[in-house]
């Protein structure tokens, strides 16, 4: 369906798609005995060198500050979303969060004294945990500077010398606070202010670690830039800040991945990113995520795209508790250009709450956004899009569309877009479909000699290719291999 | 066009002790109501049967049960493949064992690039050794049936047409090399141009491994792909058995004599309504489109 705003009725999109209280209730009930079940589910005997303990205070606060050596204003920005963060009232949409417990996190785990400097430098236990997350080769090789986080501290850092020599800077955010103050106090906070929602204030209160990146006006970096994250301490909060400013006509790729291990009890990540486009530039952040299936992950990325811009969020969600995020693009120049494409994998007694949100603040902008949801079992996928376009942004062009695959009977899909048109002189998008893994295509592919189990990985797979197709070869394998692992326990 | 192959009457003559595909008094039922009421057939390697019959008679019916869709029933009689029960096999059982469906709607899988399924379809019947070969065969059969390669980069039968989607039919009939080969109205929606390379692909692929069943209700697909065994059926039944002969017989003069010959009999047949419901019932259209009515019989 592709309409003009003139001719957009908004009460004909359509509206939460198989929403019933008493699913909702049973949902909750089977939240509450979730599978401990995790593939990458071991443990390192890391110990954490200092650690401010559980819970959160205003001496945490301080003290996370002061341990890091920290200019005052950052302090001073500290305290501030602290107190916004105690203000601020719990989301009351979305997910439930009700059983995150604030006071039974540790906010501040620092396990090596020393930052890496080469592989050489890195400890071997933790060395060791990288072989387990088997990083693939494609990407060691292609190692363009890991940035691999561990506990809340970076512990390997190295940038390949041709990225550097093109002035790109690459580094851990604390490390970019330390050596690079003036970029930092510039932008951050700029694209997500603390105020921005309760989370990102726990954020700027907490946050630890993270990727700072830089790249000067007119450079292409060729290679992506990567790094992974992991939980690894029991109720560690992961709170990584990542701020990234591609300077005029300028191109980056930098890539997140995510894995951690399964802990008994409740265990929170909710980073910040913050994204700014120059003039002219490209920045492409691709994230898969495949949190354990204990942990809250309620992540806010935002991005401002300035003239001739664009930006692309390539955003995977399996495994977690529970995900919310909607990764968002600011239109600020004319011809900017928003991409938000998202993949998510609701399993048994998941909830996967994410979508897009694109704000069209100039003429000639262009959005798409893209989701694709698989549930399966009691797993739950809510697509919430939002998409503004302001009174002369003309000729603006915007296209969203979601697509929910239900594995189960009793699985729940549903979708809340949100439109808010001021422009008349646009053209809009917009389309919701959901389907079930359909008897006809599962006996065609079976006529073929494949199991079920394939059959379904088959359609599964090529339901999600939209999304595939935009990640780098290593990561679309990945992957394709984790929900084949997903489905192998789908068929039984 | 002269019909040559010495046509023994189905079920005698020099015929295999134990067919590979033997269905006895096989009865079908969709949603509680009985479609085919008792079918026989033998079918042996080597051997091209054609069934014929008009809309809804049962056909398609036929070849899905044999496939073993969930969505039919089969509520009494026997099938054997190789001498094992059919019916206790599930689908990609089936298929492993050598049975193969040409589809008449080939369903789309978005996503599924055509490359990629082959190569698992055909590992999954042959086992992980057979893809070492894979490339060349599938070059190969890719010439036979005038087939770009950019095919293989394409989703399953997405945005295909309908002459592309028969051919994609028989490229998988080709690589999976069936022992029993059922090919449900593939001459339904080909251009005479597709309809060609469709009728030249099964021909190359005729020989002793292969036995091949071809559903249809025009005799110009029997021209092409002259069978052994002629099996006309309508209303769930095979009303009559023959030669090659029998296929021209119902192209001069339709089913009305067959028909009539029955009645003479006291055959009562329960005839089917004009757009039968068959599997594919929702693109009956296609069906109905005889692609040679505007060329002709000459024409090809």
């Amino acid at each position: 369906m592709t309409t003009t705003a003139d001719k957009l009725d908004l009460t004909s999109l359509p509206p939460a798609i198989n929403v019933d209280p008493e699913r909702e209730r049973m949902l909750r009930e089977a939240e509450k005995s979730l599978p401990l079940e995790y593939q990458a589910g071991w443990h390192d005997d890391v110990k954490p060198v200092f650690t401010t303990g559980k819970g959160l205070s205003r001496e945490t606060v301080e003290t996370i500050s002061k341990m890091k050596g920290e200019p005052e204003w950052m302090t001073t920005v500290r305290l501030k979303a602290y107190d916004h963060f105690l203000e601020r009232p719990m989301p009351n949409w979305g997910a439930d969060l009700g059983q995150i417990d604030f006071e039974d996190i540790h906010y501040y785990l620092k396990p090596a004294e020393q930052q890496g400097k080469t592989w050489d430098d890195v400890p071997k236990d933790i060395k060791e945990t990288f072989d387990k997350l088997g990083i693939p080769e494609a990407e060691r090789s292609f190692l363009a500077g890991v940035s691999a986080q561990y506990e809340s501290e970076v512990v390997y850092h190295s940038v390949l010398e041709e990225v550097a020599k093109q002035g790109v800077i690459f580094t851990d955010m604390d490390s970019g606070l330390r050596e690079h103050p003036e970029i930092v106090k510039r932008y951050f906070g700029t694209v997500i202010p603390y105020k921005d929602n309760k989370f990102a204030a726990l954020n700027t209160a907490v946050w630890s670690g993270g990727s700072f990146v830089y790249v000067p006006k007119g450079v292409h970096v060729a290679i992506p830039l990567q790094a992974y994250f992991r939980i690894n301490a029991k109720n560690a909060g992961q709170f990584e800040r990542t701020l990234i400013i591609a300077e005029e006509g300028s191109y980056v790729h930098y890539i997140e991945g995510c894995t951690a291990p399964v802990w008994s009890s409740d265990s929170l990540h909710s980073a910040v990113v913050e994204l700014i486009a120059m003039k002219g530039a490209t920045i492409r952040y691709t994230t898969v995520q495949n949190w354990s299936n204990n942990v809250y992950n309620i992540v806010t990325k935002r991005a401002v795209a300035y003239e001739d811009a664009t930006v692309a969020w390539i955003d995977g969600n399996l495994g977690s508790k529970v995900t919310m995020k909607y990764p968002a693009v600011y239109l600020l120049g004319p011809r900017a250009k928003a991409e938000i494409v998202s993949a998510a994998f609701a399993n048994n007694g998941q909830v996967q709450d994410a979508g897009g949100k694109v704000w069209h603040c100039a003429p000639e902008t262009t959005s798409t956004i893209t989701s694709k949801s698989v549930t399966k079992g009691t797993g739950k996928a809510e697509f919430r899009g939002w998409l503004k376009i302001y009174k002369g942004c003309t000729d603006s062009v915007s296209t969203m569309r979601c697509d929910a695959m239900l594995l189960d009977k009793q699985c729940y899909s549903g979708t809340t877009p949100k439109i808010e048109v001021d422009e008349e002189r646009v053209a809009l998008g917009h389309e919701a479909t959901v389907s079930k893994v359909g008897e006809e295509e599962l006996f065609y592919l079976m006529s073929r000699g494949l199991t079920e189990g394939d059959a379904m990985t088959q359609i599964v797979n090529g339901f999600i290719e939209p999304f595939t197709k935009e990640l780098p070869m290593e990561y679309a394998v990945e992957l394709n291999r984790l929900i084949q692992l997903q489905m192998d326990a789908a068929v039984g | 066009m002269t019909a040559t192959a010495a046509a023994p009457q189905a079920g005698s003559g020099p015929r295999d002790a134990v067919p590979t595909l033997q269905v006895e008094d096989l009865r079908v039922a969709i949603d509680g109501r009985e479609i085919l009421h008792g079918i026989d057939l033998r079918v042996s390697k080597g051997e091209v049967h054609a069934i014929l019959g008009p809309n809804g008679s049962g056909k398609s019916t036929l070849a899905y049960a044999l496939m073993g869709s969930p969505r039919y029933e089969v509520t009494a009689g026997s099938v054997t493949f190789k001498g094992e029960d059919l019916l206790a096999m599930g689908t990609d059982e089936r298929a492993r064992a050598g049975l193969f469906l040409a589809f008449q709607y080939p369903t789309s899988i978005p996503g599924v690039q055509m490359g990629n399924f082959l190569r698992l379809a055909v590992k999954s019947r042959f086992g992980d050794a057979a893809v070492k070969g894979f490339r060349r065969e599938l070059a190969e059969k890719l010439r036979v049936l005038k087939m770009d390669d950019s095919y293989m980069r394409r989703y399953l039968n997405e945005g295909f047409s309908g002459g592309e989607k028969k051919k994609a039919e028989i490229l998988q009939m080709a690589m999976l090399k069936p022992e029993v080969a059922i090919m449900d109205e593939t001459d339904s929606g080909l251009d005479v141009d597709a309809f060609r390379v469709v009728a030249d692909g099964v021909n190359a692929m005729r020989g002793p491994e292969m036995g091949i069943v071809v559903i249809t209700h025009y005799n110009r697909m029997l021209e092409y792909i002259k069978p052994d065994f002629v099996h006309v059926l309508i209303g769930g039944k095979i009303v009559k058995e023959g030669g090659p002969d029998l296929a021209q017989e119902v192209d001069r003069h339709g089913y009305q004599p067959i028909l009539e010959e029955l009645r003479a009999k006291g055959v009562e047949i329960e005839l089917p309504e004009e757009a039968g419901a068959t599997y594919g019932d929702r693109e009956e259209s296609e069906e109905r489109r005889d692609p040679f009515r505007s060329h002709g019989r000459t024409a090809i």
